[in-house]
């Protein structure tokens, strides 16, 4: 179970009291949502998108194009956490506003951003260019907060000793970048990086499928196709395309994300084996493959050490040299100013901004963020509702596990944003109002991290309690209630809030969509977002976003945070 | 005879953290000197800075005041001459045991053919051949320690540090590795000029060492120096090696003080807050039994350790403690009950709780901290407020262990309750009446 375990840990450090800096943060978050939102106003195109033909030939293609993107943000993504988290790490003094804005970025709902940065990188760039952006940077900004935060914590809890043996020996930065931090934090890397790119898929197809009204962000890839082939009602584009999706999710997984992780079991820091080490066949492939070993041999280690001596001389020399700490100062002020002009200019034109909005006007905003409070909150219950008992009866059933999990992790692993064309096609034919399949929408993108989380919290409860609860003849309603609900409790605390975030990002697709040229809506701010970025209406755009963004920024930090506490406190069974 | 010149030295060296009013002083005032060939023994109750002092040996930390001298040149950042063998062994768990000793010489630009039969050298020598490809996690306790005490001597050192680096291991594992340790060393095949061990074991001290070096706490500071000239190997059950523990214990265990100066002040007032003894409470009175029971007036420490089958440093702390309650009276390496101690003992459970509760009222750290929680309203105090009371004198990971060792006595003698999930200290009977 340990896998489902650390999968399933809350990548957010709620256990951080909330201070001044987080508010500092969600200022130059609302800074930065201004500064785009005043770079879009200057926006007067219409968007054509591209034309996407739903001959199946095509479909790998798309394929390949939504792989380069992911294959893009990623790097990115990795690029930014391990310089991040060393940094942080390293600098004692950064801490109080590095540790921040990871909390403040890893709650905003950051679907709600994506009209503003498309609408900003549309004014600025070729449109072509400018949407692929877009896409890359909601990518980035959907899998970078975990891993940073991931390997800054590893960095951070290396074990003194170790350290210091570190230093005794002498091991130059590289080499304590490459014996000590890299091995400490590969495996919180390679884990966090399995769920980031599964989030990356999420937000991905619904940027490529990204369109209101007139205005089409559209991008070439399988998330645009499954979006034409609904509309179109081609049901066979749409079962081709959610296969070859499957096949490329399955095949990453099988061909990457797994040999990563069972290489790097060998990073475990525990001095005691573990009784199921993680597995992969094309790991043994790779290990036992003739060219691979001669590789090894003749290329990949006679490398290594060259660029081992290369390093060691590199250091000898930059350590002799003196430190240019007026250049740093020099810097330190110089981005502190900007920082500060950034803030003062934008909160001025922004402020200005939002003035022209009238006394309805906001109220309509805070009414569409309560009601879609309500939606989210509807979605949560009913997937509680039915992942509990589900949930619970695989976990106590190891029999009913082996074989149910496996099962339920592939279809997990299909985006839920993927299937909104083909579910949205069946609903409004069904129903002719949104309202259903909205709710139905933000479920599908939450109810698995609940049932993981619940399989995970039923499986963790030791032995002796339930025998325990057996003898003391609980049953029924006290079975539940004095056993399993607290037993689950972490558990469930944990995949709320990771749900609950995930409800918020699906109501700007939720909410509003364009299908067959006609505009559904249910009332929210998701529908509000969508129908000021169509409008150009850029005074409610940026008005709505900040009042999503503060309020679910605010539950996180003040609601879910006491949960997460309480659950901590009392309820962790370790 | 002419003195050599020291291969390391201490000067004046203090440590002491934060600044003002917040400073604490971790270790004060310290000269150790170290000369070629010896085996110095650096022996100390845990928390008296022994390893905050092997840290600055090393240059792993720089001290606050005095400086530290390697062959009389003062030491900047790390000693390449020196190297430590850790108590939790620190190696590399991603790492085979022949990884794990090339590792330093690796760092030092040592090719790789080299690296190979030097370690593989070092480990035959250890007695582990056979085991390079293994990884730490597959070998047992003294195996490890062996691949640490390779990987230490691979790099060549002149000054060997050893940080407790027997106590996490079994009894057997630990003597074997002990003798073998000192075999090599007497052999005068390894590289090292000197060794410096740093234990809470005052018979491991006499054991191996030819200099023992005692350090007290609270401050931190050295408060003898003992020469062990025994041959070796020595026999603990010999009386030579006997007449040296006594001695020590009556060193470290001190002598009862006047009350006054035992039990400190309170927090906040000038002069010394008494940090109490972590001990388990449950044995406390045991070890009172144990002294009754023996029916002699005054009965000898470290036989006493022996006789109850506990560490020299886990009975100190138990004396210590016992001492600032008023149940015993040490001198001179003799524990004798007092009138008090009797009364305990005799005493059923419920009175014995009545006894402790009544003497630790009279600790000023109890007393400081139940004139604050009469003074508040609703008789609570959040675990903060405690902490913060506090760290004026003490560091806040030293004033969060002080705090959890209050709140066990406090408990224990119902003076209080606390409440963990809140992390407040409220006066009991407050809670019933709500």
């Amino acid at each position: 179970m340990t896998i489902l375990h650390r999968m399933f840990k809350p990548g957010q450090n709620l256990a951080r009291k909330v201070s001044p800096a987080d508010l500092v943060i969600l200022l130059v978050v609302a800074c930065l949502a201004m500064v785009g939102v005043r770079v879009a106003s200057n926006n007067v195109q219409t968007f054509s998108g591209p034309s996407i033909s739903l001959d199946p030939k095509y479909l790998p293609w798309y394929a390949l194009l939504s792989l380069g993107r992911m294959t893009a943000a990623y790097v990115l993504s990795m690029g930014f956490s391990l310089l991040f988290g060393y940094y942080t790490a390293t600098n004692k003094r950064a801490r109080w506003y590095m540790l921040p804005i990871l909390d403040v970025l890893q709650s905003v709902p950051i679907l709600s951003f994506l009209p503003i940065i498309l609408l900003a990188m549309t004014a600025v760039f070729p449109q072509g260019i400018a949407i692929e952006l877009s896409s890359v940077i909601l990518i980035v900004t959907s899998q970078a907060w975990n891993i940073a935060y991931s390997w800054y914590q590893s960095l951070a809890t290396i074990p003194k000793e170790l350290r210091d043996a570190t230093k005794m020996f002498g091991l130059n930065p590289w080499f304590r970048f490459k014996t000590l931090m890299l091995p400490f934090g590969a495996i919180g890397l390679i884990w966090n990086s399995v769920v980031s790119w599964s989030n990356g898929w999420f937000f991905l197809m619904a940027a490529e499928a990204f369109r209101v009204g007139k205005k089409d962000f559209r991008l070439p890839g399988i998330g645009a196709y499954l979006w034409v082939a609904a509309d179109q009602g081609d049901s066979g584009a749409i079962i081709s395309a959610v296969i070859v999706l499957i096949v490329m999710i399955v095949a990453l997984d099988q061909l990457v994300w797994r040999p990563l992780v069972a290489w790097a079991d060998r990073f475990r820091l525990d001095m005691v084996g573990s009784d199921t080490p993680p597995t992969s066949w094309f790991l043994d492939a790779i290990n036992e493959s003739q060219i691979v070993g001669f590789m090894q041999k003749r290329v990949f280690r006679p490398t290594g050490e060259w660029l081992d001596r290369l390093m060691s001389v590199a250091f000898r020399q930059t350590e002799r040299q003196a430190r240019p700490s007026l250049a740093k100062n020099l810097i330190r002020w110089v981005s502190l100013v900007l920082l500060y002009v950034l803030i003062v200019h934008s909160l001025w034109s922004g402020g200005q901004m939002l003035l022209t909005l009238n006394y309805g006007q906001w109220l309509t905003i805070f009414l569409g963020v309560f009601a879609t409070l309500m939606r989210v909150m509807a979605a949560l219950v009913l997937s509680l509702a039915w992942t509990i008992p589900v949930g619970v009866a695989i976990g106590l059933n190891p029999k009913v596990s082996r074989w149910a999990q496996p099962v339920a992790q592939i279809i997990a692993a299909v985006p839920a944003t993927a299937l909104f064309p083909a579910f949205i096609l069946w609903f409004l034919k069904l129903t002719h109002t949104l309202e259903v399949p909205a709710i139905l929408l933000m479920m599908s993108g939450i109810h698995w991290y609940l049932l993981f989380n619940v399989i995970a919290g039923a499986s963790a409860i030791p032995k002796d309690l339930r025998y325990t609860a057996s003898l003391l003849r609980m049953r029924g309603k006290g079975w539940w209630r004095d056993f399993v609900l607290p037993s689950l409790f972490p558990y469930l605390v944990t995949g709320a809030i990771t749900a609950f975030a995930g409800a918020w990002n699906a109501c700007i697709v939720a909410e509003y969509v364009t299908f067959q040229d006609k505009a559904y809506e249910v009332f929210g701010v998701g529908a509000i977002i969508s129908k000021a970025t169509n409008q150009g209406d850029y005074p409610m755009l940026l008005g709505s976003t900040l009042c999503l963004i503060f309020a679910v920024v605010a539950m996180n930090r003040l609601v879910w945070r006491h949960f997460y506490q309480l659950s901590e406190d009392r309820y962790r069974m370790e | 005879m002419r003195r050599q010149q020291p291969l390391a030295e201490m000067r004046n060296v203090t440590m002491a953290y934060g600044t003002g009013t917040k400073r604490f002083v971790a270790v004060s005032n310290v000269n150790i000197r170290i000369d070629e060939g010896e085996f110095v023994a650096l022996l100390g109750p845990s928390g008296c800075g022994k390893s905050t002092l092997l840290r600055i040996m090393t240059g792993l930390q720089n001290p606050s005041e005095g400086t530290v001298l390697y062959r009389g040149e003062p030491l900047s950042g790390v000693n390449p001459k020196a190297t430590i063998v850790f108590q939790s062994f620190a190696l590399f768990p991603w790492l085979t045991v022949q990884h794990n000793v090339e590792l330093g010489l690796k760092a030092r630009g040592v090719p790789r053919s080299e690296r190979r039969e030097k370690a593989t050298a070092l480990l035959d020598k250890v007695g582990l051949d056979g085991f390079e490809t293994a990884y730490p996690r597959e070998l047992s306790g003294g195996m490890r320690q062996k691949v640490g005490f390779a990987r230490a001597m691979a790099v060549e050192p002149e000054l060997l540090c050893l940080d407790e680096p027997f106590s996490v291991l079994d009894v057997l594992s630990a003597e074997s590795l002990r003798d073998e340790l000192l075999e090599l060393w007497q052999s005068g095949t390894l590289p090292m000029k000197a060794i410096l061990l740093v234990t809470h074991s005052i018979e491991e001290a006499i054991y191996m060492a030819d200099r023992i070096i005692i350090m007290d706490k609270d401050p931190g500071r050295v408060i003898q120096t003992i020469k062990v000239d025994l041959p070796h190997p020595r026999s603990p059950k010999s009386t030579e090696f006997g007449a040296l523990v006594d001695r020590i214990y009556g060193a470290m265990a001190g002598r009862t003080m006047e009350e006054i100066v035992e039990m400190g002040t309170a927090p906040g007032q000038p002069g010394r807050t008494r940090l109490l003894p972590d001990i388990e409470l449950s044995a406390l009175g045991i070890m009172l039994e144990h002294i009754a029971e023996s029916g002699i007036p005054k009965v000898n420490i470290p036989d006493l350790a022996a006789e109850l089958k506990v560490e020299s440093n886990d009975l100190l702390k138990l004396t210590d403690a016992a001492e600032l309650l008023g149940f015993v009276v040490v001198s001179e390496g003799d524990i004798s009950l007092t009138e008090l101690g009797q009364k305990y003992v005799d005493a059923s459970i419920t009175e014995r709780k009545e006894i402790f509760a009544s003497r630790i009222k009279r600790l000023p750290v109890f007393a400081w901290l139940l004139g604050m929680l009469e003074e508040e309203e609703d008789h609570r105090l959040s675990w903060d407020d405690v902490q913060d009371g506090l760290e004026h004198e003490f560091p806040s990971e030293e004033a969060e262990r002080f705090i959890e060792t209050v709140v066990e006595w406090g408990r224990y003698g119902e003076l209080f309750a606390y409440d963990d999930g809140r992390e407040i200290i409220y006066l009991e009977g407050i809670e019933d009446q709500e």
